[in-house]
């Protein structure tokens, strides 16, 4: 179903859902949490994170019908996001790995 | 007043500036324009897909201004992550996850809104789903107003009169601005949120949305669905980084 500007018009269903995902992300992090895994944990709570940001930007954000111009602004958010904390943490965790360089 | 576009021969009639042609059949055109389409747009799609695009590159931008947020908190976590462990052992969990339950409900409501004007229901009914969203908006500051009290109580809150009990006194300061900064920046932009769909709100009612011009809505809507967003990241890496320590 097409709006007449072009626009798609998702289901009802579709958005139930999509919440329904949500929620039980919601859950499954609070489990998550409560175990102690290492490493693990954040990996794991990061990983339902990036996957409900994920729904929420395709489809409560339209941009699964969106333009290729549309994803690639979307896209290079997150993208320039990544290049912010790799290039940092890069420089911070490699200090003193040559001797006498450590400040 | 003529814009001197030779095919809007109506250009120069008192009213027709910047809608030219608005809903007239015989104004040169084989069909009638929308009065909300402006001139300078071929036709209500590209209309709509320039404000949407607009608003994505604002939101790239917001994505950097969090993220400069998160980037600290990356980094301080990485120097002392039994600290803030710690530290985060002291937030509510409980109110946490409510509050994320409460953004997503309001989450579903938008998108509901968005859909309501894109088949053009009822002014009522798209009135309807954008007071949901609000409600739902609001109690989530609600319940971020009692935390905050609770940490001013319990003295969390950094500066002179913060206390901590615990072994990382240091790293349980550092994470206590982060999470003042953090979620107050969340709280500043759900309150201009609210702001926002107070005006959208409005506009619904005197029925400026159906199918062919919603784009107010859709783009509000990309706004609230962002701070969404931003929640959504940090509810774990606030609330439950030291969760399995038990509770305090």
């Amino acid at each position: 179903m097409s709006s007449s500007n072009g626009h798609h018009v998702a289901p009802v269903s579709l958005y139930l859902m999509v919440f329904g995902a949500l929620m039980v992300g919601t859950i499954l992090t609070v489990v998550v949490a409560k175990f102690d895994l290492g490493a693990l944990n954040n990996v794991l709570m990061l990983s339902i994170a990036c996957a409900k940001a994920l729904l929420v930007v395709l489809f409560f954000m339209h941009v699964r019908w969106g333009t290729r111009l549309t994803w690639v602004v979307a896209g290079s958010g997150f993208f320039w996001l990544l290049i912010l904390f790799t290039l940092t943490m890069s420089d911070y965790m490699s200090r003193g790995w040559i001797p006498g360089t450590l400040r | 007043m003529s814009d001197g576009y030779p095919q809007a021969p109506t250009a120069g009639l008192p009213g027709r500036v910047a809608i030219h042609g608005a809903g007239d059949p015989h104004d040169g055109h084989s069909h009638p324009h929308h009065p909300k389409l402006q001139h300078h747009f071929d036709d209500m799609a590209q209309q709509a897909e320039a404000s949407t695009l607009g608003m994505w590159v604002f939101l790239v931008t917001e994505i950097m201004f969090f993220g400069g947020l998160f980037m600290a908190y990356l980094l301080y976590r990485y120097r002392s992550p039994e600290g803030f462990a710690e530290a985060s052992n002291h937030l509510n969990v409980i109110w946490g996850a409510i509050n994320t339950i409460v953004l997503i409900v309001s989450s579903l409501t938008m998108a509901m809104a968005v859909r309501s004007a894109q088949t053009s229901a009822r002014a009522k009914v798209q009135v309807g789903w954008l007071a949901a969203t609000m409600v739902f908006g609001a109690a989530f500051l609600g319940i971020k107003a009692i935390e905050y009290a609770d940490k001013f109580e319990h003295h969390l809150v950094p500066g002179p009169n913060f206390h901590w009990t615990g072994t990382y006194p240091s790293a349980a300061e550092q994470f206590y601005s982060l999470y003042f900064s953090m979620t107050g920046l969340h709280a500043l932009h759900m309150i201009i949120g609210l702001g926002i769909m107070t005006v959208i709100s409005i506009m619904a009612w005197r029925r400026q949305f159906d199918a062919h011009y919603y784009t107010p809505v859709e783009v509000a809507g990309l706004y609230w669905h962002f701070v969404d967003i931003v929640w959504i990241f940090l509810f774990p890496l606030l609330y439950l980084i030291g969760y399995h320590y038990g509770a305090h």
